[in-house]
């Protein structure tokens, strides 16, 4: 069927709150409002106040109170509206929902997944548009994922809830609206292995999220010069595929990281490291990395391109690597 | 409702039974031995990282406890040995866990800040001030979704009261109806910072109105006392499925922690505190009754001494966690 990455995740939602009476959605405006993205749109209709529960301007309460509720044997899906929001519920993610199972010798568990939208591309400015999903990934007792495509954003959720431990799940704002086909029957997916999304010898793009677009389209401009370029989809920022990224690059020898975060400091500069450690003798060029510019994501819309990685920075990374032809 | 009562002191129609009394004196007593031990086996370097101690304030996790029943949840924070030991949890598997050992309440993993038993439904010790209540609502969340007719009650420290999480959880916990008892342990200091120099308003009790929670404050010295109060607001949140807010105004007789020099209190205060030990206050309300006899207020110093030199042998026989097992306990689902 023809269907959007919105109409995916609400999808994934639906068939989750159908299969098992233990789940529910929590979040700001995802009732009555209908989710600030219109994510959760009819759910409330659907399903009634109970289970699509809207939360107030709480996010540090209202996250620990999926906590709570996942130790009291819910499944609790909690949406936070923005990355830039979830900072106010950041105690309750890294020193709870982390570190219960972990403090508590193996007794409690943690059976709770966190939404929330990410990224920039839409004049949003510095509160709303930033990608922090490394500070996430970098936080061990939790796994972190970044669905990019439909089949992702309606299956990822149903199997992270299904995992025992607090899974937080990152929509990249512009994926919403993307169209693309979804199978009917698509349902539980992986969450272990990065997916090669295209195929090629001459060099890995590495990306997630709503870079994956972009390096896809930086893999057709390559071609037209004759370069074939592998793109990995990594899906699962914690833990890494280490396994696949590694295997891919030891094939094409080189290797550029897309990564809409900033670059001191985040997942590309991690990816690089693993490359160095296990790849090095395999490469043939520099690991080169595509981030964003080193600021707050200004508003004007020149200004917010050009802070982004885009097609062109990537060919340009990518020709830097290649023989030249 | 919001209805806002000054400390109230037991009645002589709350002096139940003396031999209740004397169960209560007895935790009490483990509470306060137990904690003597273990302030003694941190000086001697058995016990490491912080150990905030519970002595002076034995009456209100013993009195509270009295009011919860087995289903019940309880969340605590880092001074949370007298919630744990008052719960129940084995002084054994406390004084281990505090040793580091694998037959430590929560395997070596938490230490004194955070000791856990899922068995008696001891959440746990948070150590962010103010971490716990979110999660104390959301247990509450869960059993109301559920339509379970159980309790969570949560405590938590003045200190707590200034976190924006103490407003957030009050109003979550009225908004939804939530069976929710929170406990504030009003012992005068954020760690060295007291009260009034903390909050503009320091009656506790009286914030909860602002979020439609019932509420209202305790002689928290007065274990007869904690324990009627605590029945009350336990009852009422399980009959009526809301939250309540109970403020038990206590004192801790010992500095913040280990570390602390206790600079910020004089020992005048402390000595005048003293004098409403809560042991002491128990040990005469039983001896004006004529009960109990010398020998038998002996034989309970005994039993409690025999029972926390147990725990220290159980403590020092446990075996120390594997190294090997470092990652064990990261995530419930293991790496494939």
């Amino acid at each position: 069927m023809k269907t959007t990455y919105r109409d995916a995740v609400r999808l994934g939602l639906r068939e989750a709150l159908q299969a098992d009476p233990r789940v529910f959605l929590m979040g700001e405006d995802v009732g009555r409002y209908g989710g600030a993205y219109a994510v959760s749109r009819g759910l409330l209709e659907e399903f009634g106040p109970e289970r699509i529960r809207d939360a107030p301007l709480s996010e540090s309460s209202f996250v620990g109170a999926g906590i709570g509720a996942a130790l009291g044997g819910m499944r609790p899906i909690v949406e936070v509206m923005t990355v830039n929001f979830s900072l106010l519920a950041l105690d309750q993610i890294v020193n709870n929902a982390a570190t219960l199972h972990h403090m508590s010798g193996g007794q409690l568990s943690v059976p709770l997944v966190i939404r929330m939208a990410t990224g920039a591309g839409r004049q949003l400015a510095a509160q709303h548009s930033h990608s922090l999903e490394c500070w996430y990934a970098h936080v061990p007792g939790i796994r972190v994922l970044a669905p990019a495509t439909l089949e992702d954003a309606r299956g990822m959720l149903g199997s992270a809830l299904r995992r025992p431990d607090p899974v937080v799940i990152f929509e990249h704002a512009s994926l919403y609206p993307v169209e693309g086909e979804l199978s009917d029957d698509a349902g539980a997916v992986d969450l272990e292995r990065a997916a090669v999304r295209r195929e090629g010898g001459d060099l890995t793009l590495i990306t997630y999220g709503g870079s994956l677009g972009k390096a896809l389209g930086a893999a057709a401009e390559l071609a037209h010069d004759g370069f074939s370029a592998e793109v990995l989809d990594l899906r699962s920022l914690r833990p890494l595929d280490v396994g696949t990224i590694v295997e891919s690059v030891r094939r094409t020898r080189r290797a550029v990281v897309i990564d809409e975060g900033w670059k001191t400091g985040g997942l590309a500069g991690e990816i690089s490291a693993i490359l160095m450690e296990q790849a090095f003798y395999d490469l043939d060029a520099p690991v080169a990395r595509v981030c964003t510019a080193e600021l707050p994501i200004p508003y004007a819309k020149q200004l917010e391109d050009a802070a982004l990685p885009q097609v062109d920075r990537i060919v340009t990374a990518a020709r830097a690597l290649l023989p030249r032809r | 409702m919001t209805e806002l009562a000054p400390p109230t002191a037991a009645s002589p129609a709350q002096d139940a039974a003396a031999s209740h009394q004397l169960e209560l004196l007895r935790t009490m007593l483990l509470i306060r031995r137990f904690e003597e031990k273990a302030a003694e086996l941190y000086s001697a370097g058995k016990i490491r990282g912080f150990l905030h101690l519970y002595i002076g304030e034995e009456a209100v996790a013993t009195g509270v406890m009295q009011a919860l029943n087995p289903e019940d949840a309880i969340v605590a924070t880092y001074r949370e040995h007298g919630h744990a030991l008052a719960r129940g949890v084995p002084p054994g598997a406390i004084m281990a866990e505090m040793y580091g050992r694998a037959n430590g309440c929560s395997r070596g993993r938490g230490g004194s800040m955070h000791l856990f038993d899922l068995s008696r439904r001891f959440y746990g010790g948070y150590a962010i001030v103010g971490g716990g209540l979110p999660v104390a609502v959301g247990l509450g969340l869960a059993d109301r979704l559920q339509q379970r007719r159980r309790i969570t009650a949560c405590f938590f420290g003045d200190g707590a009261v200034a976190e924006g999480e103490f407003h957030e959880s009050l109003n979550l916990a009225a908004l939804w109806d939530l069976p929710v008892l929170f406990l504030c342990e009003n012992n005068l200091y954020a760690m060295g910072t007291a009260l009034d120099r903390h909050q503009a308003q320091t009656d506790i009790a009286r914030k909860a109105q602002a979020y439609s929670v019932p509420s209202s404050a305790v002689d928290g010295m007065d274990v007869v006392a904690v324990e009627a109060a605590a029945r009350e607001a336990a009852d009422r949140v399980r009959r009526d499925g809301r939250p309540y807010l109970l403020e038990l105004r206590t004192y801790r007789f010992r500095a913040h922690s280990m570390y602390d020099p206790d600079l910020y209190r004089t020992a005048d205060e402390v000595e005048r505190w003293k004098q409403r030990d809560p042991l002491v206050l128990l040990r005469a309300r039983l001896e004006s009754r004529g009960a109990p006899p010398a020998e038998q207020l002996a034989a309970l110093e005994r039993e409690v001494d025999g029972e926390v030199a147990a725990a220290v042998a159980e403590a020092e026989a446990g075996a120390p966690e594997p190294v090997e097992g470092l990652l064990d306990d990261v995530c419930a689902e293991r790496p494939r």
